[in-house]
């Protein structure tokens, strides 16, 4: 900001949680081209443990990205909110409306005798 | 005369973007950037959410992205899945960084730091803008070849060892083949010679038949989630019904499995590619208004700050693409 309060320079964070984003993304990749067993095939809330780590990986990842990288901790607490909820409510809502229909649609196709062809 | 300018002069009440009243803490130009964030935020959602749902849908067939993102540059031959997305995943984050260092050096209003960030930011960008392309044409131009059945479904060959065979290496050359409609044949607008496939289905199901220790597999997915390969006679019987010779991926078909998986890659991964184009377009402008020293005169660095927010956006969308597409 050129008006007002002095700026403090935080290199030292952003090289921080630029290696902290690259150990995560490493530990992703070793898991997606190994993928243990014990992860993959034990299931909990109907999602594998595998994807599990995956998606916490990867909301763990977009925080930091979004608060370091975007400064989001640096704004005010009514913008963060502003921003951030609608995003976190609507795609939770989406996501439980889109993946519920696919599931029955999948349902619908394994116990008829309709072949899909689209 | 002096009436009608005093509303629009009155700046007490209305807010025209200026400084003096900042709603939510932030300058006009950066709340907007948030705000369009937001809804570009929700229209990727979207699609991530369609590609799910789709997935659900054919959860029991969907394509496996191991076996199909294996290539890695000057490796022929050499299955390398995931590594060439996470060198891609690394460059994007780079990226971020020299961006944010960037905004870091505008703070401070150094301007030489400033450009010398953006232009690195710049290169990160074109890397991997140029990365996404060759994916596409391995992606596009295949590896095996597959043939799809009257049903829709697809059908992939294998050996005794289940290790993939290429069309290729079985398929003979029949005589009574039609031939490919090239220009020096017709008028300008009608040729067939890049859309043909290499090979008819006949001359494949003659192939399978010359060689009795290829098989058929199929794309429903086992419970050690592994492809089905089917026995050598269900092999024959599943592959007369054999209706198109399949090689490579386009928005009609592709030889990886599910046809709305390539419509997803394409779409998706295209519209992310739009966004960094995009960005790395918007980037070389701010970059010559830093070395024209526009910002220095304004003793504000805040344009940098609000085209790096667009910036951590575009590798914000990207990291869960990569999830979504790769490793789930």
């Amino acid at each position: 900001m050129a008006h007002g309060h002095e700026y403090v320079s935080n290199t030292k964070r952003i090289w921080f949680v630029f290696a902290l984003l690259s150990v995560v993304t490493t530990v992703e990749v070793i898991l997606g081209i190994y993928k243990p067993a014990s992860l993959e095939f034990n299931h909990f809330v109907g999602l594998n443990l595998l994807n599990w780590i995956f998606y916490i990986l990867t909301i763990f990842k977009a925080y930091y990205i979004v608060w370091a990288f975007m400064h989001m901790e640096g704004e005010k607490s009514s913008l963060r909110w502003s921003v951030v909820s609608p995003v976190i409510f609507l795609v939770l809502y989406l996501l439980f409306i889109l993946l519920t229909e696919g599931h029955y649609i999948y349902g619908v196709f394994k116990d008829s005798t309709i072949k899909w062809n689209f | 005369m002096e009436a009608t300018v005093t509303t629009a002069n009155n700046n007490e009440k209305t807010w025209g973007g200026g400084e003096d009243i900042q709603p939510l803490g932030a300058s006009y130009g950066k709340m907007m950037m948030w705000f369009f964030i937001v809804s570009d935020a929700l229209t990727f959602s979207g699609f991530l959410a369609a590609y799910g749902f789709s997935r659900f849908k054919f959860i029991e067939t969907w394509p496996l992205a191991d076996e199909v993102f294996t290539h890695f540059p000057f490796m022929h031959g050499v299955s390398a899945p995931m590594y060439y997305v996470a060198l891609m995943t690394f460059i994007l984050i780079f990226s971020s960084v020299t961006m944010v260092l960037a905004v870091d050096a505008g703070h401070q209003l150094k301007k030489t730091k400033v450009a010398i960030y953006m232009f690195l930011t710049i290169v990160g960008g074109f890397i991997f803008v140029g990365s996404q392309a060759w994916e596409w044409k391995n992606f596009i131009k295949g590896e095996y070849g597959a043939v799809e059945t009257a049903g829709g479904s697809l059908l992939q060959f294998v050996d005794k060892e289940g290790k993939r065979v290429a069309l290729n290496e079985f398929a003979v050359k029949l005589p009574e083949q039609r031939e490919a409609l090239t220009r020096s044949h017709s008028t300008w607008f009608m040729e067939d010679a890049e859309t043909q496939p290499t090979y008819t289905v006949a001359e494949v199901q003659a192939g399978f038949k010359a060689h009795p220790e290829l098989l058929i597999r199929t794309e429903n997915l086992t419970k050690e989630k592994k492809k089905t390969v089917l026995s050598r006679e269900d092999s024959e019987t599943r592959l007369a019904t054999a209706k198109y010779v399949v090689e490579g991926a386009n928005l009609t078909r592709n030889e990886y499995g599910s046809k709305l998986f390539a419509d997803f890659f394409f779409f998706i991964t295209g519209f992310h590619g739009f966004h960094v184009f995009s960005g790395v377009i918007i980037n070389i402008i701010i970059f010559f208004n830093v070395l024209l020293g526009t910002y220095e005169k304004r003793r504000s660095y805040e344009m940098v700050e609000k085209v790096g927010l667009y910036w951590h956006f575009v590798d914000l969308v990207w990291v869960f693409v990569f999830t979504v597409f790769y490793l789930v």
